[in-house]
This record gives structure tokens, C-alpha cells and sequence, in this order.
């Protein structure tokens, strides 16, 4: 399938309450992540990288470091005068954006005016590679009518309504949980689906005349026995953010070579906002170990098990172990920080401590002085 | 029609930059990769854009195609304006024939047509092989206050040096009385950089008379600069302070990329207010693993450390495996540093290979004769076997095999 035949959707507002500290005032899409990357770059990324170059970005609130990071799309390859970014804010009231169904009846135009025959569909808390060339193959093999990326694990515990799926031996779903007590491994949905647009037009017009606005009840468990809707597993790296536990832990996989192979996979590379930042300076004396280090930075103390964003300065005497620092935070000399999560553009002053553990990371807020 | 331009800036980046060997053997010198993720060019461009010149030109000649795909739509240094930007000039066919750049002057001459679309009152003409952050703004505003028809950029060297540079000779008022190519006892210590704000109808005329002339190499140094002077034109010299070096042969691209370690540089890169732009490759932060040791050293995006790194300088994706060291060199992008190899005082190009227990240059100390000392370097997709051995001041431009 030509990959400009599809369309893709992506939602940058869902899932934000779950790690409320890091979206204070950014959107879900634009949590920073993996030393370099918001989390929107992957989904972004995957759909550019799979051949779909009209991509509407959903977006409710608090959406001004998204734009400043989307701009015009141009690092994803996607200023162009055919098609392109489009970024869908709401018109005047928020409360259209209140829920799945509702947000994509106020972009019905949208979707309306779009020839694609396909639309994908994906939130942005879930951090893979995936290629939807794949998807759409195994869309057209099953002739189906939707199809919902899931993948083998345990759920994750704070994950809203997950959706746990059956399936017959040729993968169509026969059976949709929502939410079920569970324990061990179950395939659950990813939130990232393929879809014929004009199906998700007649379901979105119909959950809205209905007033059945929930779009895993209404759509997903309400339509299985009359729709073909088939299962498209994923067993790559795809870690769901549903806390800031996860968010720290997601972070740390990346010291996993093969992690970072199959995330940062060189035949479709994940895309971000470059800011011209010179390579990063290791002073006499740095000592670094199992760390993941974006440019721009300046070492001069002790990094070991950390991940540090652009422009981020480590002062002398310094340790630094299993921390997150974002971009241009700057920690001076003599400090002890371990198990911290610290957000962009915070000041640690000399010879401070901060000690969090690994089931509790400690999070300093963006622009915040210690 | 082309909205007027004050300000229009020429590169000269067709030279071949034969003393860098290996290292332009496919690309143009302008092109050579330096600091950790520039190449030569982001300098002189995003000098420009940073002084508000919006017109930039760049005159190419020598294997362009590195340079001109790296250039590209000048979006990068956001020189991609609807009217204006970044062009790449080559030398192209004219009713009266083609024919190559045959000088610096003559370079210039050829691309008339494209300064004067812009109808500018000044052109800049800058050089595409040195280091240096300069405000061109400053300069063309005191070309202004001497109301002069030329401006010469010179740095001051050291008493010693100054006879490999051409010295300008002043008077008290910053006017030019004499150049002084290379003297053998130098009157002054200012040194020509290279760097010249014209007004562009004086120089107009002199690239047409220069031209017309048969006996002109049709260069700016040699040619036309002389004849301003002996016509008794208004030059001045525009004393730069700051870091400034000519990158044209190894040893000096060598010691420039390792003045970017010295704690106490005056080559700022950090500096928010005179970024230097370049394209940046997409890949993800560097990783230093667990094996790891990094020292007084500049790594850059996409590269894998697991060997211990000391005073070097390595450029993106780079990939060091575990037991093997690098000191007091520089890695150009892509290049695999294997197991046990051991990497000292040199310049490893891009992709190339140095194969396991690979031992390529030596530390000076470690050589009795110091005339056989010098950097090694490896040209780009060079492959070095296992256990071979580069000796120091080596040019390797083709496969060495491995040593069993």
C-alpha cells in the first residue's frame, strides 16, 4: 500500500493526568525524552518513517511547548505545500475535546476533506518504532476494518481502561475486555489502530447521535462482532508511560544496546527539533559510566546510570547516579543527587544533596532553583 | 526583482586544499569535517547570518559535490529566504565560451551577474577554510567611518610568525602604505586574514579592468589589491581580536580542533549569541557505557564509547569498542575504532575502519626521531586490518591488510 493513502492522527493531550508532574504545562506529546526527544517525536517519526505525510496532531490545552516544538514540521519532513502538519487545537471550548469521540467529531472536517482511503491512529504514551507499512500489509491480507496494535505483557497498573483482546487462530477479535482484574500476561491495545477514514466517520456519527461517547466501549467492544477487526501484535520496545515509575524506568532501558538499536533503528530514524547545541565537553577529571549524554553538555564531576538532555552542565566534585536531567539544567560543584528526575532549566546550587529511591524517583520542576 | 541588499557575501571555497591529502580527496576543503560536528564552511555561513547578511554566495570549483549537498537550500544556517539565502556559484558556459575560476578575482568577475541583483553597496569576500567567529557588521561599519573603498581584516601574530603571513603595513590612521607577502623581516605584525569588505562599485571596475588585463593571475592578493593601492584608493586595515586560524594544512587542523579542549580557549561554541549552524545528523545521544573513560574530550550525537577516550575529539557515530583507546586525535563521523586498537595523534576521516589490536600513530615521546613524528591520517572508508600497524606522519588512502 502506497503510504499516501493513509493519514495519520495523533493525540498529544491523552494519558497527561498519569504523570501530572511532567505536564504541569506541557502537553503529553511534548514530555521531554531519551536525552533528546519529545515523547510526539515517535509516533511522528514511525508514521514519516512509514511513508504518510498528512498527519493532524490533536491537541487541547496547554500546547504552547508543542507548537514551539512542532513548528512547522520541517524536522520530520513535513513543511510541505501538499499536505503535511496540521495542528488541531480547538475552535473555542475546550469541553469538544473532552473525550476521544467528541475530539474527533470537532475535526470532522478535517477527515472529511482528506482523500486517504486509511487513517492511523496513535496516542503518545506508548515509546516504540513501529513500522505501519507492516500494519497496513496485515490490514489488507485480513481485509479488515480496523486494526489494533497490542502487544504481550502485564498491564500496566495505572494504564486508564486498558483493552484486553482475543482473538480467533487468524487474529480477528472474538472477544474485548475493558478494564478486567487480571494478573499475568494478556495481550492489551496500544492505543495505535488502523482504520478505513470513512468507517471512522459513520462510527464517530454515530457514537455522537447516540450520545455514546466512550470510544473503547462504544466503538471498540460495542462494534467486534460486526466489524473485521483484526490484531496486529508488536514485540518490540514499546514501554507504556503510566506514572512517573515508568517514565524512569523507560528512560533507563535505553543503556540496553539492543534497546537502542531497535528504538533508534538507523533505517527509520526517530526526528526531533535540532537546536545547534556543539558536542558535549568531558572536563579533566569527568568520570562517566553507563549514561546516555545528548550535546551541548559540559561534565566535569561523576555521571554514572544517567540520561542527560541538551546543554545540561555537571559541576566539579559532582555525583550525578540514575538520574534524568533535562535540557540546560545546571548543577554546580560538590552535589550528590541519586534517583532524581530533574525537569529543563533548573538551577541545583554547590554542595546540595538530593536523594530519591528507585521505586520513587524524586522530580524538581522545571525552571525551580535548589 | 530582488530587494536591495547592502550587504553581499562571497566564499571563496573552490580551492582544493591539496595539503590536507587524504582529507580532500573527494570533497572540497571548505567541506572538511571539523570540531566534533561542523564542517569548515558552518564558520564563514553562520558568520554571516549572525552579522545580518542575508546574500551569501559561494564560489565552488574543486569536487563539489560534498559541499554542494551539504549546503543545499541553506536552511540549516537559515539562509533559505524567498529572495535571498545561500547559492552555490560553479564555474558555467557563456556565450563567449567557459571557463574555470582562474583566480580568486577572476572567481568573483565570472559572478557579477549574481552580486548585482541585489544591488549592493558592499560585498565581503570571505575565505572557506578558517576558524573563527567574526561580527562582518562591525567590520563593513568601519569600512563606513573611513569612507574607504577597501577594508582589510588582519589579526596580530607573533613577531616570529609573521613572515609566513602577508603583513599589511599602516599608518597611524589605520590606511594601508604597503603589503608585505610573506617578508623576510617583517616591519609590522599585522597579518592579512583573507577577510575584504569592498565597495562594490570600486571593485567592480577593477574586476573588469583586472580581467581585461592578460598579464593578471586574477587574484585578489596578488593583482588587484596591489593595483587599488598603487592608484592610490582608500584601504584600511580592521584589526580583529579573537580566535582566528587557517585549517589549510594538518598539523593546523590538528591543533585547531584540539584548541576547542583547552579549558581556557577564546573559541567560545557554547556562545548563545553566536551559534555556529551546521546539519545535524538524526540520530540519538551518545552512550557511554560501563567500560568506558572519557577525558578532556568533545564526543558528539550517535556515537558508542566503550574504550577509554583522552584529549580527542570525535565527531557523530562514531563507535570506540571496549579496550581500545584514543588520545590526542580526531574521529570523523562514522568511523569504528575495533577492539584493542589503539589510536594516537591522529585524524581518522570518515567511515573508515581501524580493525582489532590495530595500532595507528605514535605519541612524540615515544619516537627518538622526531623528524619521522607527525600526525597520522586515514583517509574516509579506509579499512585497517587487525594488528596492522599506521606509523606516525602515515597518509593511508588505501586498505591496509591485516597483520596475522
Amino acid at each position: 500500500m502506497r503510504g499516501n493513502n493513509i493519514m495519520g492522527i495523533i493525540f498529544s493531550n491523552l494519558h497527561e493526568d498519569l504523570i501530572n508532574e511532567l505536564t504541569d504545562r506541557r502537553t503529553m506529546g511534548s514530555v521531554p525524552f531519551g536525552g533528546r526527544y519529545r515523547l510526539i517525536d515517535f509516533p511522528l517519526s514511525n508514521m514519516v518513517n512509514s511513508g504518510i505525510n498528512k498527519i493532524g496532531v490533536l491537541t487541547k490545552s496547554n500546547y504552547q511547548s508543542l507548537i514551539d516544538h512542532l513548528g512547522t514540521g520541517k524536522a520530520w519532513d513535513l513543511s510541505r505545500k501538499r499536505d503535511g502538519l496540521f495542528i488541531l487545537p480547538p475552535f473555542s471550548n475546550t469541553s469538544e475535546y473532552s473525550n476521544r469521540v467528541t475530539t474527533l467529531n470537532s475535526i470532522m472536517p478535517f477527515l472529511k476533506n482528506s482523500t486517504e482511503e486509511y487513517v492511523a491512529i496513535s496516542d503518545c504514551d506508548t515509546i516504540c518504532n513501529i513500522d505501519y507499512q507492516k500494519i497496513c500489509s496485515k490490514h489488507l491480507e485480513n481485509n479488515a476494518d480496523i486494526t489494533l496494535v497490542y502487544k504481550r505483557d502485564t498491564i500496566p497498573a495505572k494504564l486508564h481502561d486498558p483493552v484486553v483482546l482475543s482473538f480467533d487462530s487468524k487474529g480477528r477479535v472474538i472477544d474485548v475486555l475493558i478494564n478486567p482484574s487480571l494478573t499475568g500476561s494478556c495481550s492489551f491495545y496500544m492505543n495505535i489502530m488502523i482504520i478505513k477514514r470513512e468507517l471512522l466517520i459513520d462510527l464517530v456519527n454515530k457514537c455522537i447521535s447516540k450520545n455514546t461517547l466512550n470510544f473503547k466501549r462504544d466503538i471498540i467492544q460495542a462494534e467486534y462482532k460486526n466489524l473485521n477487526i483484526y490484531g496486529y501484535e508488536f514485540d518490540g520496545f514499546s514501554p507504556c508511560i503510566t506514572s512517573m515509575g515508568d517514565y524512569f524506568n523507560a528512560n533507563m532501558a535505553l543503556m540496553n544496546s539492543d534497546v537502542r538499536k531497535d528504538l533508534f533503528n538507523s533505517d527509520r530514524p526517530i526526528y526531533t527539533k535540532v537546536r545547534d547545541d556543539m558536542p558535549t565537553k568531558y572536563g579533566l577529571g569527568s568520570k562517566v559510566t553507563n549514561s546516555l549524554i545528548a550535546n551541548g553538555c559540559n561534565i566535569e564531576g561523576e555521571v554514572e546510570n544517567c540520561v542527560l538532555f541538551k546543554g545540561v552542565h555537571i559541576g566539579k566534585g559532582t555525583k550525578v547516579s540514575n538520574c534524568v536531567i533535562m535540557q540546560d539544567t545546571k548543577i554546580g560543584d560538590n552535589c550528590n543527587l541519586n534517583y532524581v528526575i530533574v525537569d529543563k532549566d533548573v538551577i541545583i546550587k554547590d554542595e546540595r544533596s538530593l536523594m530519591g529511591f528507585l521505586s520513587y524517583p524524586v522530580y524538581i520542576s522545571k525552571e525551580s532553583t535548589v | 526583482m530582488y530587494p536591495k541588499q547592502e550587504v553581499v557575501a562571497m566564499i571563496l571555497a573552490g580551492g582544493q586544499g591539496s595539503r590536507l591529502g587524504v582529507l580532500t580527496q573527494k570533497l572540497a576543503k571548505p567541506a572538511v569535517p571539523y570540531g566534533g560536528k561542523y564542517r569548515i564552511i558552518d564558520f564563514p555561513l553562520s558568520n554571516c547570518v549572525n552579522s545580518g547578511i542575508e546574500a551569501v554566495g559561494v564560489l565552488t570549483q574543486y569536487q563539489p559535490l560534498v559541499l554542494n549537498e551539504y549546503i543545499g537550500s541553506g536552511q540549516p544556517w537559515d539562509l533559505d529566504s524567498m529572495n535571498s539565502g545561500v547559492r552555490v556559484l560553479s564555474p558555467y558556459q557563456q556565450v563567449k565560451g567557459a571557463d574555470w575560476y582562474s583566480g580568486t578575482a577572476n572567481a568573483i568577475y565570472q559572478n557579477i551577474n549574481y552580486i548585482e541583483r541585489y544591488n549592493p553597496e558592499y560585498v565581503v569576500i570571505l575565505s572557506g577554510d578558517h576558524i573563527y567567529k567574526m561580527d562582518y557588521s562591525k567590520m563593513v561599519a568601519y569600512h563606513k567611518e573611513k569612507n574607504a573603498d577597501c577594508t582589510i581584516a588582519v589579526i596580530d601574530v607573533p613577531l616570529a610568525e609573521a613572515s609566513r603571513f602577508g603583513i599589511l603595513n599602516t599608518n597611524p590612521d589605520g590606511s594601508i602604505y604597503e603589503f608585505d607577502e610573506k617578508p623576510k623581516v617583517p616591519k609590522s605584525t599585522n597579518a592579512s586574514m583573507g577577510i575584504y569588505v569592498f565597495s562594490w562599485d570600486k571593485l567592480r571596475k577593477y574586476l573588469v579592468e583586472d580581467e581585461e588585463n592578460t598579464e593578471s593571475s586574477h587574484d585578489f592578493g596578488k593583482d588587484v589589491l596591489p593595483k587599488m593601492l598603487s592608484d592610490g584608493q582608500r584601504m584600511f586595515a580592521y584589526a580583529f581580536e579573537g580566535y582566528w586560524k587557517d585549517v589549510g594544512t594538518i598539523d593546523s587542523l590538528w591543533e585547531s580542533n584540539m584548541d576547542l579542549l583547552d579549558p581556557n580557549t577564546t573559541l567560545d561554541l557554547s556562545d548563545e549569541s553566536w551559534k555556529i549552524y551546521s546539519r545535524n545528523p538524526v540520530v540519538p545521544p551518545h552512550y557511554i557505557s560501563e567500560t568506558a573513560s572519557v577525558q578532556n574530550s568533545l564526543i558528539s550525537d550517535g556515537c558508542d564509547i566503550n574504550g577509554k577516550i583522552d584529549f580527542s575529539v570525535l565527531f557523530s557515530n562514531v563507535t570506540v569498542a571496549h579496550n581500545a583507546v584514543i588520545q590526542d586525535s580526531i574521529i570523523m563521523p562514522g568511523a569504528v575504532i575495533e577492539e584493542g586498537a589503539v589510536v594516537q595523534y591522529a585524524i581518522v576521516s570518515e567511515n573508515a575502519v581501524i580493525g582489532k589490536n590495530a595500532v595507528v600513530g605514535a605519541r612524540p615521546e615515544d619516537i627518538d626521531d622526531k623528524d619521522k613524528w607527525g600526525i597520522a591520517v586515514i583517509g574516509d572508508n579506509v579499512k585497517i586490518g587487525a594488528n596492522a600497524v599506521v606509523p606516525p606522519k602515515a597518509m593511508i588512502s588505501k586498505d591496509v591488510e591485516e597483520v596475522k
